[in-house]
């Protein structure tokens, strides 16, 4: 075990470090640390420094750094190897091998705010009694239930806001910033914010901005803090939220066939597996356990309803530049299955709120 | 003691660069990559990492139908060109920004929803420097209302 996580700290110290060179039993090297430059986006040095290491304290570094920073869990120890940390960085052949296999994998879910927009662009009317009521804020302590809480509030303030419903925009805000302040997301949703948000209150494009902006500055935060298994559950509550919305508001006595609702509840089949693809990159996280549970029982019921795709064809409209994805899709589902996954994700819904 | 100090200093320094680089990427998705989705509104998702040059990276995403999209694939200007392509589920290559002037943007929409991969890889800086560059790339995604 402990030989790996010296070879890593080595290989990691190689990547921040150059040139390293050996004189008279002593190491020295000459840390050279390059950053973007935000306004001008150019890459400017900002340390330069010169070290001298005798070999036995070269060794403790390497074992420091190697117990601190190279054993970590595997999911850690992944994403390590596929960040590289300066924008400049001395090369030989193998560490070109090594960056070359290197790949990132992002599974991205609807946004809160696009969950909003799909319900409307769906034909969905505004229900107020479906939302999480924001008095419920106090009894949200564990970070799960925080975190999913999150999600779900930012997803109800995105669908507020898209009906222009001013007053339940302005509580839903302060409902997500109790729940982002509980994680100790720093500035998601500071004073400014709330203020920004009162003063534009009827220019929907500014409170989009807003939100947009939100929902940035909590899923970055938990990127940037390695709490990448939180970032996963809020985006997971709200999903769910927008399911939730989604299915109550079609008529059970309605044609499913015909109906967009229906449509948009039974793609999330497909979005399903990038949620479980998600929390299983998480998994280690007790919190994410759990969900996955639940998000396996929505994906038996799932697994009843047949999609079939015809090939996508492209055609691109040459004034505005916006291609068209053609395809054509056959759902074969019955009304109990509906029913039955209904029913499924109100109890995961009202777990995810109690 | 004081010669394990600076030690101490690297040790530090060491352990805070990722942060360090995320938060950078952080702003600079923020400061510069939001505007070019204009006039489509930010999903709100953060997609970013720091890629090197010959690096690739993939995107898992469920796109809706009747949903007007932007794709804007954002990066520092540090780094060579970013070849991009959006694939069907089976791989068959829907769009390619190589047959594009690798243009960053691609507006589209969807008769019925579709999960889609972007694909995307940083190239191969030209000529023969012996440094690999690295910088900030964000896959970003604009909605626009009907």
């Amino acid at each position: 075990m402990v030989g790996p996580c010296v070879y890593k700290a080595i290989k990691s110290i190689g990547f921040a470090c150059h040139p390293v060179f050996i004189f008279k039993k002593k190491c020295y090297f000459y840390l050279q640390m390059k950053f973007v430059d935000n306004h001008s986006l150019k890459l400017v040095t900002m340390t330069k420094y010169l070290l001298r290491l005798s070999l036995l304290q070269l060794l403790a570094v390497f074992v420091a750094v190697g117990t601190f920073s190279g054993c970590k869990s595997e999911k850690e120890q992944k994403k390590n190897d596929d960040i590289v940390q300066v924008d400049s960085i001395g090369i030989d052949e193998q560490l070109i091998k090594d960056v070359r296999t290197v790949k990132e994998i992002f599974y991205s879910l609807p946004s809160p705010l696009e969950t909003a927009m799909i319900l409307k662009q769906a034909g969905a009317q505004y229900n107020e009694e479906l939302l999480n009521p924001v008095d419920k804020t106090t009894g949200y302590v564990t970070n799960r239930s925080m975190a999913l809480n999150l999600g779900i509030y930012t997803t109800d303030l995105s669908y507020a806001s898209l009906f222009d419903q001013t007053q339940a925009t302005i509580q839903y805000m302060d409902a997500a910033k109790k729940m982002a302040d509980g994680l100790g997301v720093l500035n998601a949703i500071d004073d400014q914010v709330i203020e920004r948000l009162e003063a534009n209150i009827n220019n929907r494009d500014v409170i989009m901005d807003i939100i947009s902006e939100t929902i940035m500055t909590s899923s970055s935060f938990f990127e940037e803090n390695d709490r990448q298994a939180m970032s996963a559950i809020v985006l997971v509550g709200g999903w769910v939220e927008g399911l939730h919305i989604a299915a109550s508001l079609v008529d059970p006595e309605a044609e499913l066939s015909e109906n967009e609702l229906v449509s948009r509840v039974v793609d999330q089949k497909m979005t399903l597996n990038t949620v479980l693809k998600l929390l299983e990159r998480n998994k280690q996280n007790e919190d994410v356990q759990e969900i996955l549970t639940d998000m396996h029982e929505l994906e038996k019921i799932y697994n009843k309803i047949e999609v079939t795709s015809s090939k996508i064809e492209t055609v691109t409209d040459e004034e505005t530049n916006v291609t068209t994805l053609r395809s054509q899709k056959k759902t074969s589902m019955s009304k109990d299955t509906f029913m039955e996954l209904t029913e499924q994700i109100k109890v995961i819904r009202d777990n995810f709120t109690l | 003691m004081k010669k394990l100090f600076p030690a101490l200093i690297v040790f530090t320094l060491f352990l805070a660069l990722p942060q360090l680089s995320q938060a950078q990427c952080k702003s600079f998705a923020k400061k510069v990559c939001k505007l070019e989705l204009a006039p489509y509104i930010h999903d709100g998702n953060y997609n970013a990492a720091i890629l090197t040059e010959g690096e690739d990276a993939e995107l898992y995403k469920t796109f809706y139908a009747h949903q007007q999209y932007r794709i804007y694939i954002c990066s520092s200007e540090s780094l060579p060109d970013i070849e991009f392509q959006v694939l069907d589920v089976n791989r068959n290559i829907l769009y390619d920004n190589r047959k594009n002037d690798l243009s960053k943007i691609w507006d589209f929409e969807l008769e019925s929803s579709q999960q889609l991969i972007i694909s995307l890889r940083v190239k191969n800086s030209e000529g023969t420097s012996e440094e690999l560059v690295s910088g900030c790339v964000a896959i970003m995604f604009g909605l626009k209302e009907d």
